[in-house]
């Protein structure tokens, strides 16, 4: 058990935590703060990981981005000094069966090996690595992906024009 | 700092012969620089705040705090910390007590991270991360999120309101701050605070070819850190406290030291990228090593540079009046934004081009403002002559 290993299972088990909360909690609003949790954590065990650049970008997006974007959501449907809204769950036996085939095909993943996942190369910087891999070997999927982003900023200025 | 270094090292080696794991020494150091942030944040913050009441006093023809103390009040801020902390602990009734809580705490954190990539003076980084400016913009928007937790547990409509205002003026001002500071980032080529000052030797500050982007940023920066003329989340008299009304002694307290800390922090990013960061003259005192007297002049350097940074922003805030909300997200999206894209696109033509390509960019730059300028005034006469007409 090195110590590594010991960071790991905490923050693995604070992640899991604030992702049960998320997924049980019956408030919204702590709902969506236990989610800020859960992507920190997230973003810590990137950087177990050596992926740096992506656990800033983690933060930065994920937090700063799509937590608050959700908080405005429940803010603003919610009405302005309501009680937060109860949480609902109709899908219940679905979902537990999802859940079982994402665990049973993880579980399998992990075991068999997926050959060079289990060694990740130890870069010394990743920033750069993935700079140029974005704009040379992927960058048909970068500008896939900045139009997919265009299309859904139109769509939502289209949505919320008054008419 | 070697000294440092040393002393750390040596630490580790007594604990590693008696059979500790590393962690534990590890925790200790960093339990100990964290101690000495923490502190200096509430000096700091304390001092800034008294500083800010002198100025503001002094601009509008007034003196400010002169009595606690004696000299001209400065223990001012000593004594309003000591009257926070023996005020009541109020928390509203139905206000939702864990994010209520939870709300100051993160803000705090979030401004306190941001001290871990400040570069300080030559070796005096608490770490030199290599993404060490992305690392402080992620930490930043964390403290948007803690603001909003704060306006809605707060179960009061004008805090909601404030904090809607507040997250929606950070989340827009980010964006150009991102592209501003990608300015610094692309001639210096490399994200680490420690080498982003180290590019800018030989009096080569990056202040003076990106001067947009460095007026840019500084606009974002009182942006983010909801300074006047950026007000309005705090409007004192508008939204009563805006997002932080329900707080009440140390809490406010946490809130109040969170915003002065990030002022410094925003001031430490401009200095590190644009103003040359600890770089300026220095002299080789007889008593000392060379390399402590080279610290302590770049701390001081440093230090110079940040403080008359937040002269400014607080000489700002005392001089310009506040934008309403609608102008205030028009500034970024419509002014901000296309400035700092400009600016991100002339220093990649220059960087990979050369320099002669600037004379290009300005030549086609005055057509096109030329051409815009004239087909905006036709236009205004077509609607001038049809509403004669109609």
């Amino acid at each position: 058990m090195t110590i590594t290993l010991a960071i790991f299972y905490f923050l693995a088990a604070f992640t899991v935590w604030a992702a049960a909360v998320v997924v049980f909690g019956k408030n919204i609003v702590r709902a969506a703060v236990a989610l800020i949790f859960s992507f920190c954590g997230m973003a810590a065990l990137y950087v177990l990981l050596d992926a740096e650049f992506l656990a800033a970008v983690q933060v930065l997006i994920y937090v700063g981005g799509i937590t608050i974007l959700l908080l405005f959501a429940i803010m603003l449907t919610s009405g302005i000094g309501a009680k937060a809204a109860k949480v609902v769950n109709d899908q219940v036996l679905l979902s537990v069966v999802a859940g079982i085939g994402l665990l049973v095909g993880l579980i399998y993943a992990s075991v068999a090996g997926i050959g060079p996942v289990s060694g990740p190369p130890r870069l010394p910087e990743t920033a750069p690595f993935l700079g140029k891999a974005l704009l040379t070997t992927y960058a048909l999927p970068f500008e896939v992906v900045s139009i997919l982003l265009l299309a859904a900023m139109i769509g939502a200025i289209i949505l919320a024009r008054k008419e | 700092m070697k000294m440092l270094t040393d002393l750390v090292n040596t630490l580790y080696a007594i604990t590693a012969a008696w059979g500790i794991p590393w962690i534990i020494p590890a925790l200790v150091v960093m339990s100990i620089v964290a101690g000495i942030v923490v502190g200096y944040i509430a000096v700091a913050s304390m001092f800034m705040i008294w500083w800010e009441r002198k100025i503001s006093a002094h601009i509008q023809v007034r003196f400010g705090p002169m009595r606690v103390g004696g000299w001209h009040g400065w223990a001012q801020s000593i004594a309003d910390g000591i009257k926070l902390l023996l005020k009541e602990d109020i928390i509203p009734a139905n206000a939702d007590k864990v994010v209520f809580v939870l709300a100051p705490m993160v803000v705090f954190a979030a401004a306190l991270a941001g001290y871990v990539t400040i570069p300080w003076a030559p070796g005096l980084i608490v770490r030199d991360l290599n993404i060490g400016i992305l690392y402080m913009i992620s930490i930043s928007s964390l403290a948007v999120v803690g603001i909003i937790m704060a306006g809605w547990s707060s179960n009061n409509k004008y805090s909601v309101l404030g904090a809607m205002r507040s997250a929606a003026q950070a989340v827009s001002y980010e964006v150009p701050l991102v592209l501003s500071l990608l300015g610094p980032v692309m001639i210096a080529g490399s994200m680490s605070m420690g080498k982003l000052v180290e590019a800018q030797a030989g009096g080569k500050w990056f202040v003076f070819p990106q001067i947009v982007a460095f007026l840019v940023y500084f606009t974002c920066a009182l942006a983010e850190c909801n300074r006047l003329p950026f007000d309005i989340p705090e409007a004192e008299s508008e939204l009563v406290a805006g997002f932080h009304v329900e707080y009440s002694g140390m809490r406010f307290a946490i809130f109040f030291l969170a915003e002065y800390a990030n002022m410094f922090t925003v001031a430490a990013i401009a200095v590190a990228l644009f103003l040359g960061g600890w770089k300026g003259p220095w002299i080789l005192v007889p008593g000392l090593p060379e390399e402590v007297a080279h610290v302590l002049f770049g701390l001081f350097w440093f230090l110079v540079k940040c403080y008359f940074l937040i002269f400014v922003m607080m000489w700002l805030r005392w001089t310009l009046a506040r934008l309403r909300v609608d102008q205030l997200m028009g500034l970024a999206w419509k002014v901000l934004l296309p400035i700092a894209f400009a600016n991100l696109i002339v220093t990649g033509l220059v960087l990979v081009l050369g320099l002669q390509i600037l004379l290009y960019v300005i030549g086609i730059g005055i057509v096109v403002l030329a051409a815009v300028g004239l087909l905006r005034r036709a236009s205004s006469d077509t609607v001038r002559m049809q509403k004669a007409q109609g």
